[in-house]
């Protein structure tokens, strides 16, 4: 196993900046879940790291030695693509098999290995089949299996679950998961689906217009978005924006929003309330309390989902966003006068 | 468990097909098989059926395969040309159809490509007569190796059975580099990325993956080249001089020169025969390889 390091990579396609100054660490061990949206440099920056593509400015280093000079074939790394990849001229055995027999792994020990990946995965008895007679699932497993048999210090997954319909992905991010955590190897998973990369990994870095926008434990991004993409881009949030003045912003139309940290005086800033922070009131409801923001506004949508509703509200032609727990109340009716509170806690200062 | 097709499925989806294949099956009735069943007439008569000439049906044109071993031995001798020139062609035209699929891109591909097949678009004659300028002693090579060569010498290839090979090479390399290009372009980079990434080394991935899996891009290059050429008569005659007598060339004599038809199509049919034979014994082994 080991730790990665990506340091001040730069990558240009043409006059194009597909990754520019970008510096990550990837803990030995860890789950990173690389998030952005699509053409920000994602599997720009996989593949560097695998050892496809090679940086124009910056090193990479793969357990503290720096691998410029290192074919891929000599990086020990495990990668499962987006479209799986998997040989369509060998059976699932000997997909699975070929990263361990192209290094001349003895015959006995190579089968050995090769049944403990497929127990792993879960796909005994499928040892024959073509990679053309696996649903989409196993199809994923096996190339999984193929990836961890050679026992690689990184592991690389570009979009893995992306081809998979839902239950079959929460199945199977909790099976990887599960791998990752027995095999105990660092693995950087690429995906765009922002639930995905909260519920699976120990550290997130958001990647925007090939730059680091924001990187940290899920829990620390989502709770301190350093900026507004960052913010709308994990998770929701309502965005307000005003002049500065200490720790208050002065919205627009008079309002004061207190927010929990002060922001550099003078200037034009905003900030993100997430809606799960927001609570409704009936406008002829109990005064707030001193910590807290309050705003007016008008119910324009209710959506059921069950364990919870959200509403859309408008203020001052904006549209906002609360959620609220299904919580046996009686809900408020679309088109009702409301008042929104929230804690100063929940108001993050974006810069 | 997939259900079994119901009975009568595969008729149901041939006759709404059948207006749209009948004219090829018409096309194929007139073109090859009345001409060659004219052929097989012809290979049992003693003689060419014309008003002055009295014939009967014989055994004999094949008998006299058997009779002398020159035949036997000629044949021999167009079958390892055709497998000569199939391997040459193999060995020249993979790398090549490996560059243009997966080395080059955009408008380097287009123009190398445009090079490849432009043997298809010119005469057959015009391009083995432009080889004989080229390969014969005081020709062209010759004279460019004696203007930059300090000593003096002399390439003359015209009429030998190197001449042959290089012509029939030149005429047939086409098909095995659209073949392989064909195959080889279908292959996702990503497979072989994700072999690399495993621990394959550039040779290892081509031995395990890229060539089993063009595999038949080459067995159908293979074919369209070995079957024409172990019947060729054109470039052997021309470049092959007094060395370029080969089956095809006995044929061919047969028909234009010695005006024995029935003799000639007697052997173009064990040709055939043999040929098939061939290619029976070859697939199980190709079949495997795949
Ligand atoms: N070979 C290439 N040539 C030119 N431009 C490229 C090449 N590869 C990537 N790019 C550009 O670099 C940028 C980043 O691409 P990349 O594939 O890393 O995006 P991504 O984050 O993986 O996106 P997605 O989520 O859609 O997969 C894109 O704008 C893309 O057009
Ligand atoms: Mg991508």
């Amino acid at each position: 196993m080991a730790e990665v390091t990506v340091h001040g990579v730069s990558r240009f396609f043409g006059s194009h900046a597909a990754l520019q100054d970008v510096s990550i660490d990837f803990p030995d061990g860890g789950f990173y879940g690389l998030l952005g949206p699509s053409g920000s440099g994602k599997t720009t920056l996989l593949r560097m790291i695998a050892g496809f593509d090679f940086p124009d400015a910056g090193a990479i280093a793969i357990g503290g030695e720096d691998v410029a000079a290192l074919p891929v074939q000599r990086r020990r790394i495990g990668m499962v693509f987006q479209n799986y990849a998997l040989f369509p001229n060998m059976s699932v055995f000997d997909n699975i098999a070929f990263g361990l027999s192209v290094r001349g792994v003895a015959r006995k020990e190579t089968r050995d290995r090769v049944e403990k990946a497929v127990d792993l995965v879960q796909l005994s008895g499928l040892g024959a089949r073509r990679p053309h007679q696996l649903s989409g699932g196993q199809r994923q497993r096996v190339a999984l299996a193929r990836a961890i048999v050679t026992r690689p210090q990184v592991l690389l997954l570009d979009e893995p679950l992306s081809a998979l319909d839902k239950s079959l992905r929460v199945g199977m991010q909790i099976e990887l998961k599960r791998i990752q955590r027995e095999v105990g190897i660092t693995t950087i998973f690429v995906t765009h689906d922002q639930e995905e990369a909260l519920t699976m990994s120990d550290r997130i870095g958001i990647l925007r217009d090939g730059r680091l926008e924001q990187e940290g434990p899920p829990a620390e991004i989502y709770d301190n978005p350093a900026s507004e993409f960052a913010a709308t881009f994990l998770g929701d949030a309502n965005i307000f924006r005003g002049t500065v003045d200490g720790n208050t912003i002065h919205l627009a139309d008079g309002t004061c929003l207190h927010c929990r940290e002060a922001l550099p005086p003078g200037t034009r800033a905003a900030c993100a309330v997430r809606p799960e922070r927001i609570m409704i009131r009936s406008t002829a409801g109990p005064v707030e309390a001193a910590a807290m923001n309050s705003l007016p506004a008008r119910i324009t949508k209710r959506i059921f989902a069950g364990n919870s509703i959200t509403y859309l509200l408008n203020w001052q032609g904006e549209t906002l966003k609360a959620f609220a727990q299904n919580t046996g109340t009686t809900p408020f009716d679309e088109g009702a006068a409301v008042t929104l509170h929230w804690a100063v806690e929940s108001t993050i200062p974006l810069s | 468990m997939t259900a079994a097709p119901p009975p009568g499925a595969q008729h149901s989806q041939l006759r709404p097909a059948l207006p749209l294949l009948l004219p090829a099956y018409l096309w194929l009735t007139l073109a090859i098989f009345l001409p060659l069943s004219a052929m097989v007439f012809f290979s049992f008569m003693t003689d060419l059926p014309l008003a002055d000439r009295s014939w009967a049906m014989t055994l004999g044109n094949y008998a006299a395969f058997f009779e002398t071993d020159l035949y036997g031995r000629l044949l021999l001798r167009s079958l390892r040309l055709g497998l000569e020139v199939t391997l040459y062609c193999v060995l020249i035209g993979f790398p090549c159809a490996y560059v243009l699929a997966k080395v080059l891109k955009g408008r380097s591909r287009e123009a190398i490509f445009l090079l490849v097949i432009l043997p298809f678009w010119s005469n057959g004659l015009v391009r083995i007569f432009s080889w004989a300028i080229f390969l014969r002693g005081g020709g062209v090579i010759d004279s460019a190796l004696n203007a930059v060569l300090p000593f003096e010498v002399s390439v003359d290839l015209m009429y030998s059975y190197p001449a042959v090979i290089i012509g029939l090479v030149h005429s047939y390399l086409p098909y095995m580099v659209l073949t392989c290009y064909l195959t080889l372009q279908a292959i996702d980079d990503s497979l072989i990325e994700a072999a690399r990434s495993l621990g394959a080394s550039r040779l290892t991935v081509l031995r395990r993956l890229i060539v089993p899996l063009a595999m038949p891009g080459l067995i159908a290059g293979a074919v369209l080249i070995f079957v024409p050429v172990v019947g060729s008569f054109m470039e052997p005659r021309i470049l092959g001089g007094r060395s370029g007598t080969f089956y095809g060339t006995v044929i061919e004599d047969q028909f234009v020169a010695v005006f024995n038809w029935p003799l000639g199509a007697a052997l173009s049919f064990i040709l055939l025969a043999v040929v098939l034979a061939v290619l029976a014994l070859a697939a199980p082994v190709l079949r495997r390889q795949t």
